[in-house]
């Protein structure tokens, strides 16, 4: 893989220099919390190794988005949103999240029925990921098929090496962003080296505790196991772990109007919710939490594996970190494995 | 780039109060656009998701047969805010349409076989649209025997009455009408669905049966059939689901790894038993 080494300040100066051509992305301090948001000018870039407190998922699904827009005095005229070409560039999110990209492909850029939405803006975006040289005790990402520095679903992956990025070219797309920018150069043996003792250092730092190929083994006949009497007992249904989880990407369609003007509109849903499942006649498929966790665990750890061969989990571990009791999905997996 | 999210647009062209409890309303559209009829082909089977705007959407099984040219029928029970708005629509009106969705009845499998179509309640939907389609002129020879057996509680809740008569003076449909209580001028059968098929004994030889209707009815029919000796290859069903998007996106209609909306509805028995009991 081609490597190329930049100074950080010429890299920041590049991307905010591109905010007049394109949208950029990065992260960014806003009270208190790491956000991803399109650069203004005065915003400060921040890459701590903290990761973002939402995933990248709404930039590529947002969380409210206008499917088409009606006049209720016009009846059978729509107004699909403008598709632009207007290129755009995601910056500093973590290998987790850019590895999230390529599950949404699974599911946006099927071919039966691509989406145009989604399939607009990942076309015309080009992914920046930042390697992790200190993974939290939250990250699992090894054990699901990434890892601190995974490539998958960037364009380009960087590796900090404190004043300078080495910039692992990953795509044709990462390039020719590289080759149209001079502050690029070609990566030395030296900084190879260094590079290797990053990567080392961050791997081993994440331990290895779910193995999804044992766990999807127990899945495959474990829809009736007793396990799921267990493990959703904890549960509140608050939804969290679904908003924040970069590969969940249910969805609701709901209309919305003022005066004669209304949109429809997509906007995420949770497989945590009572109502998601709700039959108009009463019945309900996943009538309480028990099958409702089993849906979650199972979708992410069997039904996609079953459909995509992939897992829908990075191990970013937002579920982990902001469970309001404390759920552990690597609890719940390692609980599995052993039923 | 199709966008699968936009609705057709089609005009109500009939609306036909089906039963006496007012709660079940036949519509009948057709496509504004000529070009948006000849692409809305399909074969028995598939739903719809009809659109108002500032009420939403929701998924219908297609009750038209698709020899029945440019015009496209829908039967709904009144049951919630959505239904509820369409029952208010008038002649006329103009109404969204996304579709075909999903999977169809295996018309080619039935070829030289025959067939039993089991059904209670307002489920008759898409079956009506197989049967209209199999006694088509074009399509009857290529079937054999072609039993109907549909249920009602009354006599005023059956659905195409008008139909329903019409197929009654056929010699080449065997139909077998029963409510669960009849009433003063009702002449034809009394009984529960699963009881009549029994009764009906359809031979399972060289048979396909499709059984929809209420789960209860399902329930009890389903061993009838097997008693019979039906083979679940060969019992298919049509399962309904709570669905959004209606092309495999939103997440909420999955049976395991099966999304009924993309997968389905249509399934053998055979493969039901595969799938988790999670419907």
């Amino acid at each position: 893989m081609k490597e190329m080494i930049i100074k950080k300040d010429a890299l920041m100066n590049l991307l905010t220099g591109r905010a007049d051509d394109c949208q950029v992305f990065a992260p960014v301090e806003v009270e208190g919390s790491l956000v991803i948001k399109e650069i203004q000018p005065g915003d400060e870039i921040t890459i701590s190794s903290m990761n973002t407190k939402a995933s990248i998922k709404e930039t590529f699904f947002p969380q409210r988005e206008r499917l088409f827009s009606y006049d209720l005095s016009k009846p059978g005229e729509m107004k699909e949103p403008p598709f632009s070409d207007r290129k755009r560039i995601v910056f500093g999110i973590r290998p987790c999240d850019a590895k999230s990209l390529t599950v949404f492909d699974c599911v946006f850029k099927g071919k039966d029925y691509p989406d145009p939405y989604y399939i607009d803006k990942r076309d015309n975006t080009i992914v920046i990921a930042v390697g992790c040289n200190e993974p939290s005790t939250t990250c699992f990402c090894s054990d699901t098929g990434a890892g601190p520095f995974s490539t998958d679903g960037a364009d380009l992956l960087l590796v900090d090496l404190d004043g300078s990025y080495l910039v692992r070219v990953v795509t044709e797309k990462g390039e020719s962003f590289v080759n149209e920018n001079t502050a690029f150069t070609e990566a030395g043996q030296q900084q190879a080296e260094t590079r290797d003792a990053i990567v080392d250092k961050a791997t081993k730092a994440v331990h290895a505790q779910v193995n999804p190929d044992k766990v999807k083994k127990k899945l495959d006949d474990g829809f009736d196991s007793n396990v799921w009497d267990i493990i959703h007992e904890k549960c509140i249904g608050c939804g969290t772990c679904t908003y924040l989880c970069p590969t969940c990407h249910c969805f609701d369609i709901v209309d919305e109007t003022t005066g004669t003007t209304g949109e429809r509109l997509r906007i995420w849903d949770s497989c945590m919710y009572p109502f998601f499942t709700l039959h108009a006649s009463g019945g309900n498929p996943r009538k309480t939490g028990k099958e409702r966790m089993r849906q979650r665990v199972m979708h992410k750890f069997k039904y996609f594996v079953d459909n995509n061969e992939m897992v829908a989990c990075t191990g970013c571990g937002r579920c982990v970190k902001y469970c309001p009791v404390n759920l552990d999905i690597r609890e719940i997996l390692k609980q599995i494995e052993v039923s | 780039m199709n966008n699968p999210y936009l609705p057709l647009q089609a005009r109500i062209d009939k609306v036909i109060m089906e039963t006496e409890d007012r709660n079940i309303k036949s519509f009948e559209l057709s496509f504004l656009n000529k070009k948006d009829e000849e692409n809305f082909q399909f074969v028995p089977g598939p739903f719809a998701e009809l659109s108002i705007p500032g009420k939403g959407e929701a998924p219908f099984g297609i009750a038209s047969s698709p020899t029945e040219k440019g015009m496209l029928k829908f039967s709904i029970n009144r049951t919630g805010l959505f239904t509820e708005a369409i029952h208010n629509l008038e002649e006329g009106a103009i109404i969204g349409v996304r579709g075909p969705l999903g999977n169809h009845y295996p018309v080619e499998a039935f070829e030289n076989k025959n067939v039993v179509i089991v059904s209670g309640g307002f489920a008759f939907t898409t079956l009506r649209s197989l049967t209209k389609y199999m006694i088509h002129d074009d399509n009857r020879s290529k079937y054999k025997n072609i039993t109907v057996i549909y249920g009602a509680r009354s006599p005023g809740l059956l659905l195409y009455k008008d139909e329903l008569r019409e197929w009654e003076k056929r010699d080449d449909i065997d139909l077998h009408v029963t409510v669960d209580a009849g009433d003063d001028d009702w002449k034809g059968k009394v009984g529960f669905v699963p009881a009549i098929t029994k009764e009906v004994a359809p031979s399972a030889e060289d048979t396909y049966v499709i059984v929809c209707g209420p789960p209860i009815m399902i329930k009890f029919t389903i061993p009838v059939l097997q008693e019979l000796g039906f083979p679940p290859e060969r019992i298919i069903l049509s399962l309904e689901m709570r669905m959004k998007c209606g092309i495999g996106m939103c997440g909420r209609c999955n049976i395991g790894s099966e999304y009924v909306c993309k997968d389905g509805p249509v399934f053998t028995l055979a493969q039901l038993s595969q799938m988790p009991d999670e419907y």
